[in-house]
Parts: C-alpha cells; structure tokens; sequence
C-alpha cells in the first residue's frame, strides 16, 4: 500500500487534516494536565531540602524543556522550507514561533519566582539563565523578523537563517550546567535516569506530556490560520465553507 | 543534453550551505565561549582563587560548600563567618546580613564580594545552591546513610 505522504505537504489538505487532528491532541493535553497538577499536588511527598515550594518545578522543567524542543522543531521545519522551498514548511516554523517564546517565557518567569525563595535572588547572570533569555529572544526575533518582510516568501527566507543559526543555542543552554560553574543546579532529567522521587516524577512527566500535546494542538491551530491568511486569495479557500458565510 | 557531471541539485547545494553554516557558527560560538570561561562562569572555587585565577581588587564570586562545623555567628546576630570549600582549598568568608533558607553547613554557596587584605573574603551578596536531587524528608536520612565515604561534587 502506497500512501502519498506529499499529499499532506500541500495547505490546502493539511489545513483540513490538522482540523481534524486539533481535539485528538487537546483534550489528552488537559487531562494529562489536570493529573499532573493533582499529583503534584495531593501525591508528591514535600522535598526534604526545599519544602514545598519546590513543586513549581512540575511547570519549570517541562516548559524549558519544550522550549528547547520547539526550538529546534521550528529550525527544522524552516531548513526544510529552505531547501526544498515548501510553504507549509515554513508555515508550520511559524506557528511553532509563538508557543515556544510563551513556553521560554514561562520557564524563566516560573525560575525567577523559583529563585527568590531557594538562592536568594529573582535573576543571576548564570550561564543557563543567560542563555535561556538568549533562546526567548530568538524567538522574538524570528516573530519580528518575519512580521516585518512584506512578502512572506521573502520574510520565510530571512528568519529560517535566523532560526537555524540560533539552534546553536539549545546545546549550550543543555549543557551549560555542565560546562560552567553556574548557580543553577545540574539536570534533574537526564539520559541516564532521573534524580527525583517516584511521585514527583509522575506529576512532572504527566505535565511533560501534557505541554507537548498542547504545543501540537496549538500550533495545528495556528497553523490553520496561517494558511488561510496567506492562501486567502486561492480558489480552495474561497470554495470553504467556513470562508462563505 | 544534460552533463552527466556537476548534477548537483539546487536543494543539496543549499543543504550543503546549512550544515556547514551551522557547524562554522556552531565552531565560532564554541571558540568564544572557551576563551570566555572565566567570564562565563558564574563563579571561581577556592582553589581558583589560591591559584590567583579570580580578580584581584575588585568584586567577585566565589562558590563551594560551607564547610561543615564553620559558621559562627556575632553577638550582633547578623554578622556571620564561615568557610567556603572545594574539599581542596577553603576561603574564610565574612557576611553581614539576612542569609538565604536553604543556607546550611555542607550544601552549596555562592558568595558575591571582594577578597580583603585580610585574606578573608568580605561577602555582600550569599546565594544557596541547591542541588538536582528531589525527595522526601524520610528518604534523605537513608541516602546520606549510603552517600557517606562517597566523594562529594563541588560545582563541576
């Protein structure tokens, strides 16, 4: 069996599969994220060093880590858009734009408020705070760059170079903890295994799961937009239903 | 008639152009990043700082455990002395002022101020650093038990 995955490459039939797609990832993402939140906070034991307050790490952690994920989801899709010139491509970078500056943003505001109460500051130019700040503003810069190129082809173009070249970021913002002394403590999620109570690691892979499921529901959904807005001159647009009335 | 050579297509040259963009980029950043260790990181141990590493006369931070058995308070409640480690070299600090919770003998410290004639460190700013382990209070007594003889990581 043969299945055409190029199909789905073209706007005009990906705007209608990532319709159907959008509810199939949003409600596991808030049921997942409903359980995470209980476990963390009716399940998950108080830690014995920072009390209670250091179940903000259930929202901390995976909102840096889909902020470094995104990240590198969105380059990808702007190389691909780059190289073999597909709109959706670059559509689907953009999308990704807007849920990876919200999840970097969090990160850091959640660590600010982490910080106060645990080290004794809101912010220290550390290497993984800095290079964590660095990540946000990359992607306020690909949103700026691309808003501000009238023609979106050119305006794909421009900030895919931007979003490519920033990746280089990502593996510094990983291994900064590693390379530098650094205020901020080693990873508690590691590829060999994860340095929490059972508990606690429940809570956080549930929340983990749910922020990803959003972050496709979401961009499936910004996606949609963005293909209309930019195909809206298009004969299969004009013929949609929801483009009639 | 098409060449046989030079069939290069437009997509792999530009996939070409990226991968060697991003390692040249990935190389300069790397490069600068190693010749700024020192203005990278956030701190300089005890042993950096014997080794004359860290600036002279001026502010700088310096980070390890306080040393267990060292902290001893002032009458006045507030003045506070103790002692940074790296388990090689240690620095004797002196901080006047509030301390943060997680402040206790063998955890992690960043302290931010000047080295003194006095050769003790005079501290205006003490951070705590805790460490990526999480778990309940009753689990922590068994892991110290099984921790202990076991070597103690300073920083890096």
């Amino acid at each position: 069996m043969a299945i055409n995955w190029f199909k789905y490459s073209a706007p005009a039939t990906f705007y209608e599969l990532a319709g159907k797609l959008v509810p199939w990832f949003a409600w596991p993402s808030a049921l997942l994220f409903a359980i995470g939140v209980y476990i963390g906070f009716f399940v998950a034991p108080t830690d014995a060093v920072q009390g209670e307050a250091y179940r903000i790490i259930f929202i901390h952690v995976p909102s840096s880590i889909l902020s470094m994920f995104l990240y590198l989801i969105m380059a990808g899709y702007a190389a691909l858009g780059l190289i073999f010139n597909t709109r959706l491509s670059s559509m689907m970078a953009s999308a990704l734009a807007p849920t990876g500056a919200l999840f970097a943003f969090i990160s850091l505001w959640t660590g600010a408020l982490w910080g106060k109460p645990m080290w004794g500051a809101w912010w220290v130019w550390d290497a993984r705070l800095t290079s964590e700040l660095i990540l946000l503003f990359l992607y306020l810069g690909f949103i700026a760059l691309h808003a501000s190129i009238d023609d979106p082809r050119r305006a794909d173009r421009a900030s895919a170079l931007l979003a490519i070249v920033g990746s280089v970021n990502v593996p510094i913002i990983y291994f900064s903890v590693k390379w530098w002394n650094t205020l901020h403590q080693g990873s508690t999620v590691k590829f060999t295994g994860t340095s929490m109570h059972v508990a606690m690691q429940q809570a956080m892979f549930s929340v983990l799961a749910a922020c990803w499921l959003y972050a496709i529901a979401v961009t499936l959904a910004r996606v949609r937009s963005i293909i209309l807005e930019r195909e809206r001159n298009t004969q299969w647009v004009a013929e949609l239903p929801e483009a009639r009335s | 008639m098409r060449k046989k050579r030079n069939n290069v297509k437009p997509r792999q040259k530009k996939l070409m152009f990226i991968i060697i963009g991003v390692a040249l980029v990935a190389a300069a950043v790397g490069l600068v990043l190693f010749a700024l260790k020192n203005n990278v990181s956030l701190y300089f141990t005890p042993t950096q700082v014997y080794n004359k590493e860290a600036p002279q006369g001026r502010n700088f931070r310096i980070g390890g455990l306080v040393e267990a058995g060292s902290v001893k308070r002032e009458n006045d409640g507030l003045t506070v002395h103790f002692t940074i480690t790296d388990t090689a070299r240690s620095m004797p600090v002196v901080y006047k002022g509030i301390l943060p919770d997680l402040f206790k003998e063998g955890k992690g410290v960043v302290a931010q101020g000047k080295l003194e004639a006095d050769n003790v460190f005079h501290a205006e700013e003490v951070l705590a650093k805790h460490d990526e382990n999480y778990m309940p209070p009753e689990a922590t007594h068994a892991v110290e038990q099984a921790q202990k003889g076991q070597n103690v990581r300073v920083g890096k």
